[in-house]
Parts: structure tokens; C-alpha cells; sequence
């Protein structure tokens, strides 16, 4: 496949002419909640094995499931965060499968009448563009156990502390167009859970994972038949998923086959799909509504007060920094992909040079701490700090240039920059008669170069400039030297 | 919704049965078929009453679904949990290799 690099993102040009990708995205989010979906064992992650489990999840017979509240609230608001319908009756289906992680033979589920329906967020993409990206639902579920394979030569081990933790399922339109615009959308939402707290985003422990449905046409044509692939635990690996199993099909299609509707796994060592065995009739789960459990019923007023405790979220946030501080949109939607970071920049900022502030917060900040293998929480720097040194800047009591010799004593020494300025003497030095003094120097010692600068060479002042700045150490004011130097020199 | 149109024959009588993991002998299955035929045109009679203007009915009692609060009061039950189990070990259910 030549001529990558001019085709757009999301198309794959072919044999037989340019190919798009029509992508949708199931989301798996666990609820931050204490106790699981339908019983009261604790849904943390890392316990030895079979701990959390209680005879509700272990499927014993005479066992009934009763419904946690608060993840009923969580799904209420991740539904009007997601601007989504709320259903104020929805209905518990069983799912039913046989798999040796799941005790009950089913999977408690939401299916004709889930709690959340249609809805849409805007997806921001690289180089300020935005998109919108339809939902189609959310439903609470519950998760399944663990399998772990590689005990024993004949034997699974089975671990049931996963089963029945609670689980939302948020469902996109097949509205996405490039694995970049899926890589995006899954940073929005997961963005968004963080904010309102109804799920820890955490995606290496599998608190967030997605399903990615895949197929290909050529522009304009109806939907082509698609793939499902499962699972997968991290962006970079949803966008290189998609983009190799969309190369698979073009490929398919181009030689005259026909794709078949499956379940892929994507293999992370080699970057490709592969087929899960797929075994006859797996799709048939025979939903019917759980009799165990009522219908899930709540009152408009319940919905208003939550919708109503709902925090400011990052849309809003982006709009209030770029008006309120004089920030671009792009910088913008950087700070407001984490709560901590909008926070943490609000209080560097205030009062001070909002731009000035988001340079130093997004390109010295993030890249030490990248550069240390630092998280943002564990980040020397406090914002009272790195605010100070924002006014050390404005004020003129340090340079540019200064500042970061400033910034990387602050990130190893957790000082406050003025602490550190005093300690080694770097006050910036705008002092007439003090700059004057290192401008006669440099006069002296370079006598021959003044003579070709008064004999018109102009461009050796910027030369002079260098040579003071250098003898001050870099403490000299570089708006004075400047002055006094033209003047010196006439 | 199963109607009186509704036609079960043996091969669906196999899927149900794969589906739902139940080993029934090649005898048993002719008369099973037609008692599945007899019992679901018994049920079809209820299409004969209209209903498009009912509200699904999800309880005769009345009762609404209770809800609980999000506390940790159940678990470390371990021993209890894998009391039952043919095979456990370090805690673990033990069972023949399923593998995807």
C-alpha cells in the first residue's frame, strides 16, 4: 500500500480505488463503587483469590441478587454527562452462556430496555478540529471471573473475586471514522468518568476496556459486514487493532472474498487480529428478563438532583480557560483531560500570565515529569510553586533563560523558586550602572569589532549583546543591556 | 413472542439442547419435540387477546425494586465458597482446561 502519507486518516487505498473505515465502540467501565452490582462482597482489585466473593456471586441456589444504589446513580450520571436520555424504567435480561468464570451460567444484563439511551459527546481531534460521536446506549452489567490458564498443564484456575462487580456498558453509533477519531473518543469518555468519579479510568488494571467494531466500504456505499474485536486494554493498541484489522478486510474484499461476522482477538506481539475459535451458536444467549429482579424505577425529581450535582465538566471547563486566561483551544484541551491537571493549572495561573503559565504547565512540566517517569500526582513542583516562578518571569526578576536552570533545581530540590534564586544569586540584574560596568568591559576587550561595527558592520550588535549577557552570567536584563548598548555605541 | 405458527423440530430440539448443555438421547427426542409443540400452542393462546394498549405487568404485588446501599458486608468466605467444589487449590476453582 504506497501513497499512505497523503491519503487522510481512517482510509486505505486499495487496488480498486480509496477504502473508509466505519468503526463503532463498546466501552466497558467499572464502577467506583464499594461492593459489587448485586451483593455486598468488595469489588477492589488485587485480593487473594476468591476472597470477595459472596454465595450471591458464587451462584449458590436460593441466592437472590439485590441492586446496589449508587451504581444506579453512577450510570444516571455518566448517562446526563454523555447528554444522553434516561430512562426511568429499565429491565434486568439474563444473558445466558456457559463458561467456567461464570458461575451462574448468565450474565445479568441490560438488554431491550437499558437504563441509558441515545446521546452525544464532542471528541476533540488534533489540530484544534472537533467531531461528534453518537451514543446509542449505556446498561449496567455485571463482569465475570478470571480464568488463569497458565497453572497447570490440564487444569483452568478459577477466580471469582471479578464476578459481579459492576460494569457500565457505554455503546457509540457506528459514527467513528479512523482509528485515531476511536482513540480520541475512548480518551473523552474515559475523561469524562473521571470527572463526575463514576469509574477510576484506570485501563491497566481493566477498569476500562473496549470492544471495537470494524468494517470497511467504499465512500458513500452501505455498511459492509463487520468484525468484533475484543478487549482491549489500552488506546494505542484500539488504534493499531483497528487499523490492521481494517487492512485485513480491504485486502479480503479486493481479492474477492467476502467477510465473515466474528470475534477477533488482537495479538499484541505481532500488531495483527486473529480469530477466536468461534464456537457455533455463541451469539445465542437466549435473553429473557431476569425474574429475580424487578424493574429498575426512579423518580424525575431523583434525576434532576443529581443532574444538578454534576461538576463542571471539560467541554465547559475548555471554553472558561481559553476565555477567562487567553489560552488556545488546543492547549486548552490538553489541561482539561484530568480534573488534576485544570485544577493544578487554575491555581498556577490565577493572577498571573495565563499563556505564559500553560507553556511552562504543558511543555517544561509534563515533559520532566515524563522525562523522571513521574506521575502528575507525584510531581515535585505544587502550583504555588510553579505559579511563583510564573511571576519571577513576569516581574523581571529572573530571565527566560534562568527560569529553567530555576525549574530543574525545583524539580530535583522541591524548593520554591525565590528559595532557589536567592540561595545562587539569580536575580535578574536591570541595574543601569551594574550593566554598564560589564558593557565597558566588553567594549575593551573587543576593540577591533567595535571599530567594524561603528564602520557600518550592524550586524556585530547582536554579537555584543551575546558577549554581556555571557559575562552577567545570564543574569543580565536582556531589555536594558539592549538599551544601554545602542546607546553606548552611537 | 412464540406463535401458533410456531413449528419445533428435532434439529431445534439439538440446538436447544447444545445450547444449554443437556445430553438428551437420540429416543427421547421425537416425543420431546412434540411436546414442546403441544405446550407452546397452549401459550400461543394468549395471542388471541389484544394487549397493544396494556402495560407490561412485572409484578402482581405491587412491590418496587429494593435498592441497597454501597457497603462492603459480605465475602471472605472463602473456605465456604470452595466447600462444594470438586477440585480447589490455593483458593482457586480447579477445573478441566477451558481455553478460548
Amino acid at each position: 500500500m504506497n501513497n499512505t502519507s497523503t491519503l487522510k486518516p481512517g482510509h486505505i487505498q486499495g487496488e480498486t480505488g480509496i477504502w473508509e473505515m466505519v468503526i463503532g465502540l463498546e466501552i466497558h467501565a467499572q464502577i467506583s463503587s464499594k461492593s459489587k452490582l448485586f451483593s455486598g462482597a468488595s469489588a477492589s482489585f488485587g485480593s487473594e483469590a476468591n476472597r470477595n466473593v459472596s454465595l450471591v456471586d458464587a451462584a449458590m441456589p436460593g441466592m437472590l441478587p439485590v441492586i446496589n444504589e449508587f451504581c444506579v446513580e453512577q450510570a444516571v450520571k455518566t448517562g446526563l454527562a454523555l447528554n444522553a436520555k434516561i430512562n426511568n424504567v429499565s429491565v434486568f435480561d439474563r444473558k445466558n452462556y456457559f463458561y467456567a468464570d461464570l458461575p451462574q451460567g448468565y450474565q445479568i444484563s441490560q438488554f431491550t430496555k437499558p437504563i441509558v439511551g441515545e446521546g452525544e459527546i464532542i471528541v476533540d481531534l488534533d489540530d484544534e478540529e472537533q467531531t461528534i460521536i453518537g451514543i446509542e446506549r449505556l446498561h449496567l452489567e455485571q463482569d465475570a471471573g478470571k480464568s488463569l490458564h497458565d497453572q497447570h498443564p490440564t487444569k483452568s484456575y478459577i477466580d471469582l473475586n471479578r464476578t459481579g462487580v459492576a460494569l457500565m456498558e457505554i455503546v457509540s453509533k457506528p459514527d467513528i471514522r479512523s482509528p485515531q477519531e476511536a482513540g480520541a473518543y475512548v480518551k473523552k469518555i474515559r475523561s469524562i468518568l473521571r470527572y463526575i468519579g463514576a469509574c477510576d479510568g484506570n485501563m491497566e488494571e481493566g477498569s476500562l476496556r473496549a470492544d471495537c467494531n470494524v468494517s470497511v466500504r467504499k465512500s458513500g456505499e452501505e455498511f459492509g459486514t463487520r468484525c468484533e474485536i475484543k478487549n482491549l486494554n489500552s488506546i494505542r493498541f484500539i488504534i493499531q487493532a483497528i487499523q490492521s484489522e481494517a487492512e485485513r478486510q480491504v485486502d479480503i474484499l479486493e481479492e474477492g472474498g467476502t467477510i465473515d461476522q466474528e470475534t477477533r482477538l488482537f495479538d499484541t506481539s505481532t500488531g495483527e487480529t486473529r480469530s477466536m475459535r468461534s464456537k457455533e451458536d455463541a451469539h445465542d444467549y437466549r435473553y429473557f428478563p431476569d425474574p429475580d429482579l424487578l424493574p429498575l424505577e426512579f423518580t424525575e425529581s431523583w434525576v434532576q438532583d443529581i443532574k444538578e450535582s454534576l461538576p463542571e465538566l471539560p467541554d465547559s471547563l475548555k471554553k472558561r480557560l481559553v476565555k477567562d486566561f487567553g489560552i488556545t483551544s488546543y492547549d486548552a484541551s490538553i489541561l482539561v483531560e484530568e480534573k488534576d491537571y485544570v485544577d493544578f493549572y487554575q491555581q498556577a495561573a490565577n493572577g498571573r500570565d495565563g499563556k505564559l503559565t500553560a507553556n511552562w504547565m504543558i511543555t517544561e512540566l509534563f515533559g520532566a515529569l515524563k522525562k523522571d517517569n513521574l506521575s502528575f500526582s507525584e510531581s515535585p513542583i505544587t502550583s504555588e510553586n510553579l505559579g511563583e516562578l510564573i511571576s519571577l518571569i513576569s516581574n523581571g526578576t529572573i530571565s527566560g533563560k534562568i527560569a529553567k536552570e530555576v525549574f530543574s533545581e525545583m524539580m530535583k530540590s522541591k524548593k520554591s523558586p525565590s528559595e532557589i534564586v536567592k540561595e545562587k544569586g539569580l536575580e535578574q540584574v536591570s541595574d543601569d550602572s551594574e550593566i554598564l560596568k560589564l558593557i565597558d568591559q566588553v567594549i575593551s576587550d573587543n576593540k577591533d569589532k567595535v571599530n567594524e561595527y561603528l564602520s557600518g558592520k550592524d550586524k556585530l550588535f547582536g554579537f555584543f549583546v551575546g558577549q554581556v549577557m555571557k559575562l552577567s552570567q545570564g543574569k543580565a536584563n536582556p531589555g536594558v543591556v539592549n538599551k544601554l548598548l545602542k546607546e553606548k555605541l552611537k | 413472542m412464540p406463535n401458533k405458527d410456531t413449528i419445533v423440530d428435532v434439529p431445534t430440539v439439538n440446538k436447544i439442547a447444545r445450547l444449554c448443555r443437556l445430553d438428551i438421547p437420540e429416543v427421547n427426542k421425537e416425543s420431546l419435540t412434540n411436546d414442546l409443540n403441544n405446550i407452546l400452542g397452549f401459550v400461543a393462546q394468549l395471542d388471541e387477546v389484544d394487549t397493544s394498549n396494556v402495560e407490561p405487568l412485572a409484578s402482581v404485588t405491587g412491590h418496587k425494586l429494593p435498592l441497597r446501599s454501597d457497603d462492603v458486608n459480605d465475602g471472605n468466605i472463602e473456605d465456604l465458597v470452595l466447600k462444594n467444589a470438586p477440585e480447589s487449590s490455593s483458593g482457586f476453582f480447579v477445573v478441566p482446561k477451558v481455553i478460548e
